[in-house]
């Protein structure tokens, strides 16, 4: 496959001899690719809802089961020290993944949703009062929103919006006039799953930090197709989902800086989350066992490993050039179809194709693609809010993954003629 | 398959709805919702005694939503409260069940083909759900969820 230097849109240089040929083979470690859907090949482009989990994955959480299942951190038995050794692996890989200082702050939760919560819940609640205020974007996804409405409802706070441009950028100067004596915390969503916009996540840091002001970022739709050093973004908390990077679903990571994390109250009490309990008194467990109440998701944590050691096995500057040029291919592939707007034109963009159709509702665009083998996602995406702003109630969205390719874009745009033939 | 669930009729009413304005003297208007797809649509019944007199919407939606709306206001205008309400029973069992179709479906029949679209059966009975709650005093606001 002929692949294009990327320009812009955070992709670093790379000469061409060194630009992968890796997608098509690639494709064959995820074995529920290779199946046809309604007589036609599956073509997957709804990565940004999950991504598909390549045969290692499959292979290392059944093999857990399989040979090594057991409770952690309480057995003095052969597979008890296993177990615990294979998911305590896990939280390294982690560690070593996002670049954090410390395997103890690497938190395991179900996923960014938990992520968000707990530290609403925890560092919320200790350290926002009534009048305080949280910064947000207007393109977030409801996880980043709600449970941020949730923690304002009970202490009379103020959740303030920062706005964007019509590429679906953020607005650096009015996000920085929001910040002001009462902003106890920024959450912003690194890459967005409605318009792909990646956010200068360091600069928003380097500002928020400017003001004093701690910073959480939803790294969801970023972590399968960028690399992520979270001590050179300086933020205070970072969270991903495994699912969304080849991992299982129920599986997923909150890291947050130790200081911080040393001063947060626990999220659930439950067993392993304590040193000692008495009736009288109970004291919690060190960083990071205190998040962590009752028998985690051992074999997802295992899983996510296992996706780690994949994606690493790829490099991640790989992907992230090709995954850059098959963007700017599907880009100008669907820019030339008439009626077809695009919903969200960030300079600075990953993964996500998302649009509207003259005339077509996306619910029907999205059962005619399907009929043609093509999996996109239709509907609001779980960010209403971003989709209101751009004046429409719904999206198709086709959303890339380093398997994807440009014969899949091609039958992308193929599914969509269909879709005029059939409005005409 | 797909020319099932498209069928001429439904792409007619899509592109070109009937009854679709506001209705300044209805005596119930009710919101439909599916949070799915984001269709929304209004509804304005104007009932004489127990007679359907006059019905109208407005909304934004797919075309099976759109379609499913604007058949279904041809259908029950000048109806009665009950005959409504057994037309809508004989709809949901066209698209959820396998009994084969009602004779008295008319111009509904159409949509016999969504029922191989398990995802759109909201589509098509949200117009008549919101019916339901028109005629029935339910509440001014239903969803699908």
């Amino acid at each position: 496959m002929a692949v294009a230097t990327g320009s812009g849109a955070g992709a670093p240089a790379c000469p061409p001899a060194l630009l992968p040929a890796f997608s098509p083979s690639s494709r064959e470690n995820f074995p529920v690719l290779d199946q046809r859907v309604h007589g036609k090949p599956l073509v997957y482009l709804d990565n940004a809802a999950t991504t598909q989990k390549p045969q290692m994955v499959l292979d290392a959480m059944n093999q857990f089961y399989q040979a090594d299942n057991s409770n952690i951190h309480r057995g003095v038995h052969e597979l008890s020290e296993r177990s615990t050794r294979h998911y305590e692996e896990a939280r390294v890989k982690v560690q070593h993944f996002l670049n954090a200082g410390d395997w103890r702050e690497i938190v395991f939760v179900r996923g960014v949703t938990e992520g968000v919560n707990l530290v609403a819940y925890t560092y919320g609640r200790r350290h926002i009062g009534a009048g305080d205020e949280i910064v947000i974007s207007a393109m977030e996804h409801h996880s980043n929103i709600v449970p941020w409405q949730i923690l304002c409802e009970e202490k009379n706070a103020i959740l303030r919006i920062a706005p964007i441009n019509q590429r679906g950028e953020l607005l650096l100067g009015e996000f920085e006039k929001l910040l002001g004596p009462r902003t106890k915390l920024v959450s912003i969503v690194h890459v967005s799953n409605a318009l792909g916009t990646i956010n200068p996540v360091a600069e928003i840091t380097r500002i928020a930090h400017h003001h004093g002001v701690p910073v959480f970022i939803d790294g969801a739709q970023a972590v399968a197709h960028m690399k992520v050093d979270v001590q050179a973004l300086d933020c205070d908390f970072y969270s991903l989902s495994g699912h969304k990077m080849f991992g299982p679903t129920g599986i997923g990571v909150l890291y947050g800086k130790a200081d911080l994390l040393n001063k947060m109250p626990p999220y659930q009490g439950g067993g392993d989350m304590i040193s000692s309990v008495t009736f009288a008194k109970t004291t919690y467990n060190e960083l990071p066992y205190k998040f962590e109440a009752g028998t985690p998701n051992i074999a997802g944590t295992i899983g996510l490993g296992a996706a780690i050691d994949y994606i690493n096995g790829i490099g991640l500057d790989r992907i992230q050039v090709y995954e850059h040029e098959l963007l700017g291919y599907g880009t100008a592939q669907l820019e030339r179809i008439p009626g077809l707007r695009l919903i969200g034109t960030a300079r600075e963009k990953a993964s996500v194709l998302s649009f509207v159709l003259e005339g077509v509702h996306p619910h029907d665009v999205g059962t005619i693609l399907d009929r043609e083998g093509v999996a996109v996602r239709t509907g609001h995406h779980c960010a209403q809010p971003v989709l209101e702003w751009f004046g429409v109630p719904a999206t198709t969205r086709a959303s890339l993954a380093f398997y994807n390719t440009r014969q899949d874009i091609d039958a992308l745009v193929a599914g969509i003629g269909k879709v005029k033939e059939i409005f005409g | 398959m797909l020319d099932d669930l498209y069928q001429e009729v439904i792409l007619d009413h899509c592109k070109s709805p009937r009854n679709f304005h506001q209705m300044a003297d209805a005596t119930r208007r009710v919101e439909g919702y599916n949070p799915l797809c984001g269709d929304k649509l209004a509804l304005f019944v104007k009932m004489d005694g127990e007679t359907v007199r006059d019905i109208s919407f407005v909304g934004a939606g797919c075309a099976i939503s759109t379609a499913s709306a604007s058949l279904m206001t041809e259908t029950v205008k000048g109806k009665s409260r009950q005959e409504a309400v057994q037309m809508m029973e004989r709809f949901h069992d066209l698209l959820t069940t396998e009994k084969p179709p009602a004779a008295n479906l008319g111009k509904l029949a159409v949509f016999s083909g969504v029922r191989e679209f398990p995802a759109r059966v909201k589509c098509a009975t949200l117009a008549w759900h919101t019916l339901k709650s028109a005629l029935t005093g339910e509440s001014e606001v239903v969803s699908t969820e």
